[in-house]
C-alpha cells in the first residue's frame, strides 16, 4: 500500500492500524468495527470481491486467534488484507460478513470448522469439511496432524466394520513423493525413516 | 487356449462338453467383470485412461463401467478415502450384488498413502474387504490392467458353487468379514 492510501483510509477510519505485509496492503481492524469497515470498502472504495476468509492460530500468544480477510477491487486491481483479532482466546468469535459479502458464507463455515472461530450472525454456521459430530478443530496448533481417536461418523458402518477414526501412523512422515527417478521408486515415503511407531525417534 | 478343466473330444462326445460347475461359473464371471469406478482423486484420471482407447480395458472383458452399484460387481476404489467418504463407500459396497470384488487402486486407497492425517482413512481395507491392491501414486493404467488380470485369476480360482451354497444357507450378514485392516495396529 502506498503511504498515501493508508493515510486516506486512516483519515476516514481512525480505528485502523497498519499491518506489516510482504505483498499486499494490510490493515488491522478491531473486530467490532469489521462489518462497518467492510461495508464502506465495498460501497465506497471499490473493494467488491471477497477472495478469502481464513484465520491464524498464534498458539501461546494472546490474542490467540486472528481472522484474516482478503478483498480485491476488480476496478482498481488491488488487494487489501484485513486482520481482526479475536478478543476471547477460549471461545473466539468474530462478526459474520455474510450480510456484506455472500461469499463469506462458506469461507466462514470452513474457518469455523478447522479453526473453531464462531461467526456471530452467520445464517448457517455448520461444519463444511469434517462431519457434523466431529469434536475438534483440526487446524488449531494444539491438534496433532495424525489426528485423535473418535468414532466413525456412521454408527452402523462402525458397528459392521469395527473401524474408528484412528490417529494416522506418522512413522517419520509426513509422506512425500519425490519427483525424480523411475516411477517404481517414487512411491510416497517418509523423509526420515529412522523411527517408527514401534521404534523410538533417535535423539541427537 | 488350453483349458485343463475341460476334457472334450468332439468325436466321442458330440455336442456335449463335460466340465466342472466351478470352471464354467468362474469362466463366465471372470470374462464379464463389470467394474464400478469409485473415483475419488487423481487415480480416477488414470482409471479413465485405462478405459480409453490407448490402454483399452475392454481387451480383457471388463469395459462395462457402471456407475450404479446395483449393476456392477467390482468396485475400483481409485483415490484418497476420507473418513467422511468412508461411510458412503461402505454403503455403495453393500448395495452391490454378490459376488463382488474390490480393487484398491493406488497408495491412498491401499494404505492412506501420503495422507497421514486426521481426515484420511488409512486404507480402504478397514471398511471393505479388498481383493487386489495396486501400488503407485497414481498407478499407471498398465498397473491397473495388471491388477484386473490378477483379479480375473483370483476369480478363476474361486470355489464358486461352495460359496454359493454357503451363502444361501446363511443369507444375512454372511460376511461380517474378517476385514484385513479392521484391527490393524496403527
Amino acid at each position: 500500500m502506498a503511504e498515501s492510501d493508508f493515510a486516506q483510509l486512516k483519515e476516514r477510519f481512525d480505528y485502523l492500524s497498519e499491518r506489516q505485509s510482504a505483498d499486499h496492503s494490510a490493515v488491522n481492524c478491531p473486530a467490532d468495527r469489521l462489518v462497518e469497515f467492510c461495508s464502506a470498502l465495498r460501497d465506497d472504495l471499490g473493494y467488491d470481491l471477497l477472495v478469502d476468509v481464513t484465520a491464524v492460530d498464534w498458539d501461546a500468544q494472546s490474542p490467540r486467534f486472528t481472522g484474516i480477510y482478503h478483498l480485491l477491487s476488480t476496478t482498481k486491481h488491488e488487494y487489501l488484507r484485513i486482520a481482526a483479532d479475536c478478543a476471547d482466546d477460549i471461545n473466539p468469535s468474530l462478526p459474520s460478513l455474510c450480510e456484506v459479502f455472500a461469499a463469506a458464507n462458506w469461507h466462514e463455515r470452513e474457518t469455523y470448522d478447522l479453526m473453531g472461530i464462531h461467526y456471530d450472525g452467520h445464517p448457517d454456521l455448520r461444519r463444511i469439511l469434517m462431519w457434523d459430530e466431529y469434536p475438534y478443530h483440526p487446524l488449531r496448533k494444539d491438534f496433532p496432524l495424525a489426528g485423535i481417536e473418535v468414532p466413525l461418523p456412521a454408527d452402523d458402518v462402525a458397528e459392521a466394520t469395527g473401524a474408528t477414526v484412528l490417529p494416522a501412523p506418522m512413522m517419520g512422515g509426513p509422506f512425500v513423493s519425490s519427483a525424480d527417478g523411475p516411477m517404481s521408486q517414487t512411491e510416497p515415503s517418509a523423509r526420515d525413516e529412522s523411527w517408527t511407531e514401534q521404534k523410538e525417534k533417535p535423539t541427537d | 487356449m488350453q483349458n485343463t478343466n475341460v476334457a472334450y473330444d468332439s468325436k466321442v462326445e458330440g455336442e456335449i462338453i463335460v466340465t466342472q460347475a466351478d470352471a464354467v461359473i468362474n469362466w463366465i464371471r471372470k470374462h464379464s467383470v463389470w467394474p464400478m469406478p469409485m473415483g475419488l482423486a487423481c487415480c480416477a484420471i488414470e482409471l479413465m485412461a485405462a478405459g480409453a482407447s490407448r490402454f483399452d480395458i475392454s481387451r480383457f472383458g471388463m469395459e462395462v463401467m457402471r456407475f450404479s452399484p446395483r449393476q456392477a460387481d467390482c468396485m475400483i476404489v481409485s483415490g484418497t478415502v476420507t473418513y467422511k467418504m468412508a461411510e458412503v463407500i461402505r454403503r455403495i459396497y453393500e448395495q452391490m450384488a454378490e459376488p463382488k470384488w474390490v480393487v484398491a487402486m493406488g497408495a491412498c486407497a491401499s494404505t492412506g498413502g501420503m495422507y497421514r492425517s486426521y481426515a484420511t482413512l488409512q486404507g480402504v481395507d478397514r471398511i471393505i474387504p479388498v481383493d487386489v491392491y495396486v501400488s503407485g501414486c497414481p498407478p499407471r493404467p498398465e498397473a491397473l490392467l495388471d491388477a484386473m488380470i490378477k483379479l480375473q485369476d483370483k476369480i478363476g480360482r474361486e470355489r464358486s458353487v461352495k460359496n454359493l451354497t454357503a451363502r444361501n444357507a446363511k443369507p444375512a450378514k454372511a460376511e461380517n468379514l474378517a476385514l484385513a485392516g479392521a484391527g490393524k495396529e496403527s
